[in-house]
């Protein structure tokens, strides 16, 4: 899982109101190499969290990108290079996700998280 | 590596899960008859919902040129089994999309509304009893309950609001799930529509439908 689906996604429980970031715990992190792209990045930047993205880059082991971004920083090489790292290369293979608000674990496994919910959750 | 699109002996596989058949390449045949519509559409985010063994978001992705055209890829199904072959699938042709096993898009509404460009869907569509819908293992791959509509209409309004305002979808319908009141429901919500690709095998006559959000509606 890469960050950009991290924050993508939040949890979805009955009676949860404020259920992003989910929490990142964990156990196995990897790092794969993706095409660098500053077109996508440009188009993406707008629909990224980005506090939610600097933390989580940080809990990855990953603390190259600056507290705040704005738009203007898309100009900085090293801004997108860094960016392009954070959200695609660093990927979430095993641990959980955790919904801030109640504690419940959205288990990451092969790097595909599990979102489905229980019967009383829905 | 250069394929056009998924091909049958790389596609994963797995006894619960829905392997590909007349409608999923029905789905792709269309994706590929327009083909140069979404080249040029420049999509940023794809989506697909009830991705199977990955046969048609592998050959979306293949379609719309690797990562070079800067399109980033999303995936979802039901069954966890069925994301995992998805994986393999993606894999096995060099390409890659972000899985997630979800029901339709649950967890992903809130952050990713309005901003999928292109999304396609094979939903099941069988007309069956309702209590087939949605229960576990390979049933729930084609299970549509009343008409085959059961699964169809809870995705609409899903689709609605993670399409961005140039979104495209393209679903796969049976002439029993009645497309052309499917049209008339999307039309509701500002949506134009088209069937791109019509066919009859054996089994069931295909409609897949393409829809657009327009303004003039
Ligand atoms: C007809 S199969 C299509 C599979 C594949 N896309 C293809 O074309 O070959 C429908 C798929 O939708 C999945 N599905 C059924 N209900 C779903 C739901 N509520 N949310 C997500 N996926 C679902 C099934 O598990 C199955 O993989």
């Amino acid at each position: 899982m890469r960050l950009l689906t991290h924050n993508m996604l939040a949890s979805n429980i009955k009676g949860v109101t404020n259920g992003f970031p989910l929490r990142i715990e964990v156990e196995k992190a990897i790092e794969k190499q993706v095409d660098f792209n500053p077109e996508f990045l440009k188009n993406m930047f707008t629909k990224i969290h980005w506090k939610a993205l600097v933390d989580a880059s940080r809990i990855m082991g990953f603390a190259e990108l600056p507290e705040e971004a704005d738009s203007s920083m898309l100009e900085s090489d090293d801004f997108l290079r860094n960016f392009h790292h954070a959200l695609l290369e660093l990927h979430l293979e095993e641990g959980a996700l955790v919904c801030p608000e109640t504690g419940r674990r959205f288990p990451v496994n092969k790097g595909i998280p599990n979102m489905l919910l229980h019967e009383d959750e829905v | 590596m250069n394929f056009r699109t998924a091909q049958i002996r790389l596609v994963s596989s797995h006894p619960e899960v829905y392997e590909p058949c007349d409608d999923s390449f029905a789905l792709v045949d269309a994706l590929l008859a327009d083909r140069t519509n979404l080249v040029q559409h420049q999509p940023t985010l794809c989506m697909e919902v009830g991705c199977g063994s990955g046969y048609v978001i592998t050959s979306l992705a293949l379609i719309l040129g690797k990562e070079s055209v800067g399109a980033h890829f999303i995936a979802t199904d039901i069954n966890p089994h069925a994301v995992r072959v998805t994986q393999e699938t993606l894999e096995a042709h060099g390409v890659h999309a972000e899985l997630i096993s979800t029901d339709i898009a649950l967890g992903l509404e809130q952050r990713l509304a309005g901003s999928v460009d292109v999304m396609v869907v094979n939903p099941p569509y069988v007309p069956t009893p309702e209590d087939e819908v949605g229960c576990e293992g390979i049933v729930s791959a084609w299970a549509g309950g009343e008409n085959g509509r059961v699964v169809i209409d809870r995705i609409l309004p899903i689709a609605d609001n993670l399409l961005s305002e140039k979104g495209w979808l393209y679903m796969v319908t049976l002439a029993a799930n009645n497309p052309i009141q499917i049209c008339r429901t999307m039309r509701e919500k500002g949506y134009a529509s088209r069937i791109v690709l019509q066919r009859s095998t054996e089994e069931e006559s295909l409609h897949i439908i393409k829809f657009w959000r327009d303004s003039d509606i």
